[in-house]
């Protein structure tokens, strides 16, 4: 059984349907890949999965529990650990106070009248790379270190699932290496990590899984090769779709596997993988 | 039988089409400026009396008034309003339009005390006097017609604008996104303007239409603001539809009510006066719990948390300080001291709810009646009676806090609003529930056999007492508790998704508070000997709210600044008495000025002290004491870009 699984969820604001019986499954110890043009739905699949927005139909199941209509903190007390796109630090604490109350929060009322220092806060500044930040107010670093402390809090509530909307957007490239590194250990210590992101280097170099999103509709689903050489999905990035059957030239379609990823662009470009497509 | 019907059923019209006007305003300056106008109804009060002035003072015929009033003096104050003081509030937080609205509400009402005070009764007639004509066996009233035609027409107008217009399909736009409406070329200044207009237009001309019926005074048409937020909160204060349907549903029902219904006081004037706040509470319960907003990463300035070894020093300076003072002062000073102090334990717990919680409560005196009530009921000098007192306060906290527990901040001030209203007609202004007469006697506590008989020593007490709060505040501040509230503060969202059960937090946070404006009451009780309920009426929470604010809501010093200045005012008021209505002017305008910054003037003293310290001769030790701790954010501004993409990530 999978750790989550998001059934056929379907979210409508009035007359905009931003998730369109949208399915996908997110497995113990796996880095997993949400990736899609913007506005095609993944915030709003996130907001979904954590709480924050009920869908209009579908369901969202969590350790085998159906959690489509627990509230936001229960849910996070399951296990949930997310970040925000725009970001969503405490502004006016400092970056250690930020992680001490995701801690204390974590360590529920009993705890709020005791004194004692958690040495878990020192620890997860040590890991995501903080301490020259630690005494700063939130609203006052730069976007990346914002980023960094958000996935930090996130940690420290010691999620099984871990949620992060574009965490590497503020983060130079070698930043982005090493922010890689810690997402394959925190899935080697058994974190299952659903992640939005832009950066297809980071995408396809750590995603175990990856998932298309366009107009709200999961397109494809594979791992990074196959994703690579989808045609729909090169479609979606550059804005149209071979839905009704033209034929995607292959300078564009090459194109298309520059933007998606760059590396293999020649292996991939031809195969035609066993992927699930669009079911229009 | 019928015509009884009939005669209700007009009368109920009458009212729910004069409601429906007068909230319709206020749900159209709600949704498209994101500002909740406390003083609407404080509008239609001072309307209501510059048409007197106009058309029986002057002497001016009734159309002529009416026109100087619904198209040349609302519009333009409503114009005044939104350039000076509403602009670019929608965007601050609900605790800062809430403090600036209420400022506004008393500042109109200072107006109206200063300019028409109240040494002679005023009267309005109906529009064609008593004319009337017969339906159903009984006469109805021109004006009553008037009123529900000019209703009908309003809607129409309202729903022409809104659906038929350019201009109002940049309003409805508004209500949605001011950013896109702003890239789309309409400008929203002038949308925000224009609603600010129409707002005080049909506040002026709901006032006009009632206040015949309900007599010009300061208070009946400002609390209407309750009546039409009852009605729009069937609208969810965005559907107008729904709002005109509230308004019907509660004229109605104040109409059939009295007629109906008969019983006790209790019956006839306590629940009568109070369906308003019924429907807004039954409606509270039932409203859909709103989503949590995600937005960006913006702290708030609070005032820095002084250190443990500054807080001690402070406090046994002040101690101090009022010890030598106090040999000084005669019986009253003595009393107004005590007072002051008591003032400052409430501020105190403004400091935790809307200082650092950054919630507002409307009705914090109302917590310090009950606290008194108890007090004095119980009439015994163990210190039970006060820990009773305080227990009852906070239970009664969570009662009020509980309905709109799923709610945001506008909706539970708005309740605490509600709530003290109904305390005063219900409990505090009527003696059929608790005898409340008129005064009720209370003793003092004695502790460990030692009777306060000596007011001096009882002021020690209290200040002790004010102090330990103080202290122990500062202490939840620097803990856990404080990092919670911050942090609930600046993103709802995130501390969901960390886990957070925000409902409960936020009704122990207003229990506590409430606990310790109750302690207040009952201190107050033992020292003034006697309680009045009118000490505690609702319109004596707006002031107080306003100068914590002025004086400083997010600091201790602040709270013992704000008690102090908050005893002085009825001090200044009788000393001058022509001034009355003018302090509450000075208070008003002092709110709309300092509301954006709630660190108020304890701040900028300090501020003022910390650059003099260098050129005062003190000792370097107490030097060391008296400094403030180094601001952090100072230094991460100098930090300069090149280096912050230089850090490493493990």
């Amino acid at each position: 059984m999978a750790l989550l699984e998001v059934t056929r969820v379907t979210v409508r604001f009035g007359g905009i349907t931003a998730v369109n019986d949208a399915s996908l499954s997110v497995d113990l110890g796996t880095i997993t890949g949400l990736i899609g043009p913007n506005g095609a739905g993944k915030t709003t699949l996130f907001n979904v999965i954590t709480g924050l927005q009920s869908p209009t139909s579908g369901h969202v199941r969590f350790k085998n529990d159906d959690v489509t209509k627990a509230t936001v903190n229960h849910r996070a007390k399951m296990g949930m650990g997310r970040t925000f796109q725009r970001l969503e630090a405490f502004g006016s604490l400092t970056v250690r106070e930020n992680i001490q109350v995701a801690r204390e929060i974590h360590a529920g009322a009993r705890n709020w009248f005791s004194f004692r220092k958690d040495p878990k806060v020192d620890e997860l500044i040590e890991v995501v790379g903080l301490r020259r930040y630690v005494d700063h107010r939130a609203d006052s670093v730069p976007t990346g270190v914002a980023r960094l402390l958000e996935m930090a809090r996130a940690l420290a509530i010691e999620p099984k699932l871990l949620l992060l909307d574009e965490p590497s957007s503020g983060l130079d490239e070698a930043e982005t290496k090493g922010f890689g590194k810690l997402l394959q250990q925190l899935a080697a210590d058994g974190c299952a990590i659903l992640m939005v992101e832009h950066d297809m280097d980071l995408v396809m170099g750590v995603c175990d899984l990856i998932h298309v999103l366009e107009f709200g509709k999961v397109i494809a689903t594979g791992t990074a090769a196959e994703i690579r050489g989808n045609r729909a999905v090169q479609a979606a990035y550059l804005g149209f779709s071979d839905a009704a059957g033209i034929p995607i030239p292959d300078d564009v379609a090459a194109e298309a596997t520059a933007i998606i990823g760059a590396h293999s662009a020649s292996e991939t470009t031809m195969t035609l993988p066993a992927v699930e497509t669009e079911r229009r | 039988m019928l015509s009884d019907f009939v005669s209700f059923t007009v009368q109920g019209l009458f009212l729910g089409a004069a409601y429906a006007i007068a909230a319709s305003g206020l749900v159209l300056t709600y949704a498209t400026t994101r500002v909740f106008n406390l003083a609407h109804g404080a509008t239609s009060m001072v309307m209501a009396f510059i048409y007197w002035q106009l058309h029986i003072g002057s002497g001016l015929p009734t159309w002529l008034s009416l026109v100087l009033v619904l198209f040349v003096i609302a519009p333009l104050f409503g114009i005044v309003l939104e350039r000076v003081v509403m602009r670019g509030l929608g965007d601050a937080p609900v605790s800062v339009s809430l403090v600036v609205t209420v400022g506004l509400f008393v500042f109109l009402v200072g107006l109206a005390q200063q300019f028409w005070p109240a040494d002679k009764p005023r009267n309005i007639d109906y529009f064609f006097g008593y004319d009337s004509f017969p339906l159903f066996g009984v006469r109805v009233s021109y004006h009553y017609v008037i009123t529900i035609v000019l209703s009908a027409i309003v809607a129409a107008a309202l729903y022409m604008l809104l659906n038929r217009t350019r201009t109002g399909t940049a309003m409805r736009a508004a209500v949605d996104n001011k950013e896109l409406l702003e890239l789309f070329g309409a400008n929203a200044n002038r949308v925000s303007m224009l609603s600010w207009a129409i707002g005080s237009q049909l506040a002026a001309l709901a006032g006009i239409l009632l206040v015949s019926y309900t007599g010009l005074d300061y208070y009946t048409l400002t609390f209407l603001v309750i009546s039409a937020f009852a009605a729009a909160m069937l609208g969810r204060l965005s559907s107008l539809p729904l709002t005109y349907a509230g308004a019907i549903v509660l004229g109605l029902a104040s109409a059939y009510f009295p007629g109906y219904i008969h019983g006790g006081p209790l019956i006839q004037t306590g629940l009568q006066s109070s369906l308003p706040t019924f429907m807004l509470f039954a409606i509270l319960i039932f409203v859909p719990q709103v989503r949590l907003r995600v937005g960006q990463v913006k702290g708030i300035l609070a005032a820095n948390v002084p250190t443990r070894q500054r807080t001690l020093v402070s406090a046994i300076g002040l101690l101090v300080v009022c010890l030598i003072v106090m040999p000084f002062l005669d019986p009253t000073n003595m009393l107004r001291l005590g007072i002051g102090v008591a003032y400052a334990m409430v501020m105190l717990s403004l400091v935790l709810l809307t200082g650092y919680g950054g919630y507002v409560s409307l009705a914090q005196f109302t917590f310090v009646g009950v606290g008194a009530a108890v007090v004095a009921k119980m009439d015994t000098t163990s210190p039970l009676a006060i820990l009773f007192a305080v227990l009852i306060s906070a239970a009664i906290g969570a009662l009020v806090s509980l309905p709109v527990l799923r709610l945001t901040g506008l909706y539970l001030a708005l309740a605490t609003l509600a709530f003290g209203q109904l305390m005063d007609k219900l409990v505090f202004q009527a003696d059929f529930l608790f005898g409340f007469g008129g005064t009720l006697q209370a003793q003092r506590v004695s502790l460990l056999g030692y009777n306060f008989n000596n007011t001096r020593s009882y002021v020690v007490l209290m200040l002790l007492v004010f102090l330990l709060m103080g202290a122990g505040l500062l202490v939840l501040r620097r803990g856990p508790v404080g990092r919670l509230l911050i942090a609930l503060r600046d993103s709802p969202a995130a501390c969901g998704t960390l886990g957070l059960n925000q409902r409960w937090f936020r009704v122990a946070v207003f229990s506590a508070s409430a606990g310790m404006a109750g302690l207040a009451g009952a201190l107050l009780a033992g020292l003034q000997g006697t309680v009045t309920p009118v000490a505690f009426a609702t319109l004596q929470s707006l002031p107080l709210l306003l100068v914590a604010v002025v004086a400083g809501v997010t600091s201790v010093s602040g709270a013992f600044l704000g008690g102090l200045l908050l005893m002085l005012l009825p001090v200044i008021q009788a000393t001058i008495p022509s001034l009355s209505g003018l302090v509450f002017l000075v208070i008003g305008v002092g709110a709309i000025l300092l509301g954006r910054d709630p660190n108020g003037l304890v701040n900028v003293l300090f501020k003022g002290l910390r650059q003099l310290e260098p050129h005062l001769p003190l000792p370097p030790r107490l030097r060391a004491l008296t400094a403030g701790p180094p601001a952090p954010a100072a230094e991460a501004e100098s930090v300069p870009e090149a280096q912050v993409a230089g850090h490493g990530v493990a």
